[in-house]
């Protein structure tokens, strides 16, 4: 990669940047106040559509049975960022799911918790309270999700409001007409600014990979979210069809990879929309576990973004302990 | 190599990835139970199983464990004079005669029954061969059927594939096949013959005889007229008394080069016809600008495929020079996570090696690699304490002067090279004996047919590798041989042309 030219043009901005993030972290190998070289997000590496499906193809190939199944679901509810994010959102809604998220399936003792709650900025107020000291997370959405087309300064406005509020991790959504015009530089800059608008909240940053639509632009736009200071990368917003699919999130997940060998921080990854299967969602911790391996196989590196997923899981679960599938009343909708 | 090299290789992947993790897979054997193997085969002669005239069996084992699976018959060559008697009767009286859309609803049916008779089939393939059952059962049992499948359809067309022209079969064909790819392999030899009208006589591999033998059980329930395919097992011994038979008119032989050149020698001053597929040291040719994630993935799908016992493997990775850190550091993770185990394990990626002959083989060229002081890098995976295992393995820094550069070695090893222009990667590409099968991976198509137009292999994948299909023809330059199998190329050995 040719580290010079593309940082002429951002000098500005990145020395503005807080790395006040970098190194304080839980768990991972962070280094203090390591500020990457910004590469020429032009020249990021090109894939090939038909690998890319055949590699991702690979991963639905393993056959996962018995405890490491069971075992397997567990650690997949523990990844969920449990989510409602609806116009008719209210806030008895969100205090629902927010005891779901506490009592997944309380017939069943020993179950993890989910790892967050996913909701609007005006929402975060509501799910910290609910959610009290259980140390389930509250993700909220913000920037103009989820068109993001508003100006910067309201996107600021809004991550700062969802900051403000409680939120511990901020779900933002890039500006994809900016990204298609070639405009790489505002679509970094404005993913720096809100990372420093998050102060002490994780970032993740929703590409929106069916606007992209080709893999080469996936690729590109994961490297400029992460080099721009992502904490995770995202999928998508569950918003446009169709939902992301596994070749997808395998380009990310390399793109993760990637950047972990060139700067050695981590990045986490989630996707998001679609997966609301337990064996869809097991695929993808196979193939987390070969492309990142163990450090990224945990909640604080690998989500899943999905609102019907866990009551397939649990079902799952319910019938690996019992032999017989129950009928899905015995799980609660919320 | 100088030292200062090997440093920098190892500073460069401070950053690693841990693949070890504390999710593991559970085992998930396919069961032995869905297949039915006989304690004793014999040979398959004139549409019955007839006790061998040698009076002799040999054992067939898995190589997974040791444990012998059963006996089969050993033809001499009184044997194979009877096979081929039946197969001329045969031909003579019936097969020739045929209609040749009757032809084809036989080799149809035999499709089918592949097809029916799919998961027995892959589970045995696995059981004698060693390969995982995820290989068997995704590609050899399927691409077999469509290959019966594929040249029924010609049976009734010959006269498109061939146009103004008469075409006549030869007679009987004498076919002996390989270990690595057992019932693919008898696919690709019966069904064209049978298609333009000739019979067989069939010999599979020593190592491998039981899937052949389960495709005479179908060929038989098919109602196949008696005598037109004849499968008789045995070692070398069976296969010269099949080459030097009088009788017989063309020979179609995929195996090494050393008996290639032996089978060419015998039949020289005959009127036999003659294809061989024969051995291959692939290049696979990575460029700066290749699609580089796909790539590796190109290449262990090239090299570690049926534990590298392919005779198209791309053994020789070829990288630009600018990308080759990047790459060996890629390769040498994405093997970490690759499973090596027993093969009916769904989950498994590389079974055990073939023979206790074939290991000892790959074990000598290790050696001679690792002598000649190259570093070579194995993935960490533990193996079985019985049967047959090889971790995949890379060398680096090979040179082109090197053994392990040169020679086939059938297992799952692989030499990497480095180069900087396109001039020299096609010159060290085309710097072998061999010419069956080459890669190229690159975002820039003209590069591609600049390549493909001056490289000397019979099958040149581009951004892909390991890819196969019955449309598709397959064969060799120079000491990979000639001939080509599949596809409407595949029809012409089988046939003499007239006006």
């Amino acid at each position: 990669m040719i580290d010079g030219y593309f940082s002429l043009y951002q000098t500005r901005s990145v020395n503005e940047r807080k790395f006040s993030n970098f190194g304080k972290t839980e768990i991972g190998m962070q280094k203090t106040g390591f500020i990457p070289a910004i590469p020429d997000f032009t020249l990021t590496p090109r894939i090939d559509q038909v690998g890319a499906e055949e590699r991702a193809s690979r991963f639905t190939k393993r056959s996962i049975k018995k405890e490491s199944k069971v075992n397997g679901l567990k650690l997949v509810l523990n990844m969920i960022d449990l989510t409602t994010l609806e116009g008719k959102d209210t806030e008895g809604k969100v205090k629902q799911l927010c005891y779901k998220a506490m009592h997944l399936h309380d017939a069943l003792p020993g179950l993890p918790t989910v790892a967050a709650v996913c909701v609007y900025p005006t929402m975060v107020r509501t799910a910290k309270k609910a959610l009290l000291d259980s140390g389930i997370k509250v993700a909220s959405v913000a920037t103009a999700f989820p068109s993001g087309q508003a100006s910067k300064e309201v996107k600021i406005k809004d991550t700062k409001y969802a900051v403000d509020n409680g939120a511990d991790e901020v779900d933002m959504v890039i500006s994809r007409g900016k990204f298609h015009a070639g405009e790489y530089n505002y679509v970094y800059d404005e993913i720096a600014e809100i990372k420093e608008a998050c102060g002490e909240a994780r970032l993740k940053v929703i590409l929106e990979t069916s606007d992209l639509i080709t893999f080469d632009k996936i690729r590109r736009a994961s490297d400029i979210a992460m080099y721009a200071g992502a904490d995770f990368i995202k999928t998508a917003t569950g918003k446009v069809q169709p939902p992301s699919s596994m070749p997808v999130a395998l380009i990310m997940l390399e793109a993760i990879r990637d950047f972990y060998y060139k700067t050695g921080r981590m990045v986490g990854m989630k996707p998001a929309g679609g997966i609301s299967k337990a064996k869809a969602a097991l695929h993808y911790l196979v193939m987390v576990k070969e492309v990142l391996g163990e450090a990224w196989l945990n909640n604080h590196w690998f989500r899943f973004g999905a609102s019907s997923l866990a009551n397939d899981v649990l079902m799952q679960i319910m019938k690996e302990k019992t032999g017989v599938y129950q009928c899905a009343s015995y799980f609660s909708v919320d | 190599m100088p030292a200062t090299k090997k440093k920098n290789v190892k500073k460069s992947n401070t950053i690693k990835l841990k693949f070890d993790t504390s999710w593991n897979y559970a085992p998930a054997p396919e069961s032995k139970s869905a297949a039915t193997i006989k304690k004793q085969y014999d040979l398959f002669i004139n549409g019955e199983w007839v006790k061998p005239l040698s009076h002799k069996y040999f054992d067939t084992s898995d190589p997974a464990n040791e444990e012998k699976l059963s006996e089969v018959a050993e033809a001499n060559a009184a044997d194979v004079d009877r096979a081929v008697k039946a197969a001329r009767n045969a031909y003579e009286k019936v097969w020739k005669k045929m209609p040749a859309k009757e032809r084809a609803k036989y080799i149809f049916r035999i499709a089918r029954m592949v097809q029916e008779r799919a998961r027995e089939l892959a589970i045995i393939e696995s059981m004698d061969g060693g390969k995982p059952i995820r290989e068997s059962r995704d590609f050899d049992i399927p691409t077999a059927a469509n290959h019966f499948f594929y040249y029924a359809g010609w049976a009734d067309k010959l006269d498109y594939a061939f146009p103004n022209r008469n075409t006549n079969p030869l007679g009987v064909a004498g076919q002996i096949i390989p270990w690595n790819f057992p019932l693919l392999m008898a696919a690709w030899k019966i069904a064209p013959a049978l298609a333009t009208g000739n019979t067989v006589v069939l010999k599979p591999a020593e190592t491998t005889p039981l899937t052949a033998l389960k495709l005479a059980e179908i060929i038989q329930e098919s109602g196949l007229p008696e005598g037109v395919v004849n499968i008789v097992s045995g070692g070398g011994a069976t296969g010269a008394a099949i080459v030097n038979h009088p009788d017989i008119n063309k020979i179609a032989f995929t195996g090494s080069t050393e008996v290639g050149k032996l089978i060419q020698k015998s039949i020289a001053g005959t009127n036999k016809k003659i294809t061989l597929e024969l051995g291959g040291k692939a290049a696979n040719i990575i460029f700066e600008d290749a699609p580089i994630d796909q790539a590796v993935e190109g290449v262990i799908n090239g090299v570690y495929f049926n534990q590298g016992h392919v005779c198209c493997a791309g053994s020789r990775l070829y990288i630009q020079e600018s990308v080759a850190p990047e790459l060996i550091r890629k390769l040498r993770d994405r093997i970490e996570t690759l499973i090596v185990g027993d093969p009916l394990d769904k989950n498994t990626d590389i079974g055990a090696i073939n023979s206790k002959q074939q290991l000892d083989t790959i074990r000598r060229y290790l050696k001679i690699g690792k002598e000649e002081g190259y570093e070579m890098y194995e993935s960490s995976c533990p193996l079985p304490a019985k049967g047959y295992w090889c971790r995949p393995t890379i060398f680096t820094d090979v040179a082109q002067s090197a053994r392990i550069a040169q020679e086939e070695i059938f297992g799952p090893v692989l030499a990497i090279l480095t180069f900087r222009t396109d001039d020299e990667v096609i010159q060290k590409a085309n710097n072998t004996p061999y010419g069956l099968s080459a890669g190229v991976w690159t975002d820039k198509g003209s590069k591609i047919f600049n390549l493909t137009k001056r490289m000397r292999a019979g099958v040149i994948w581009a951004n892909t590798f390991n890819k196969f299909d019955p449309s598709s023809p397959f064969g060799g330059y120079k000491e990979s041989g000639f001939g080509r199998e599949g596809g409407l190329h595949g029809l012409l050995p089988y046939v003499n042309l007239s006006h």
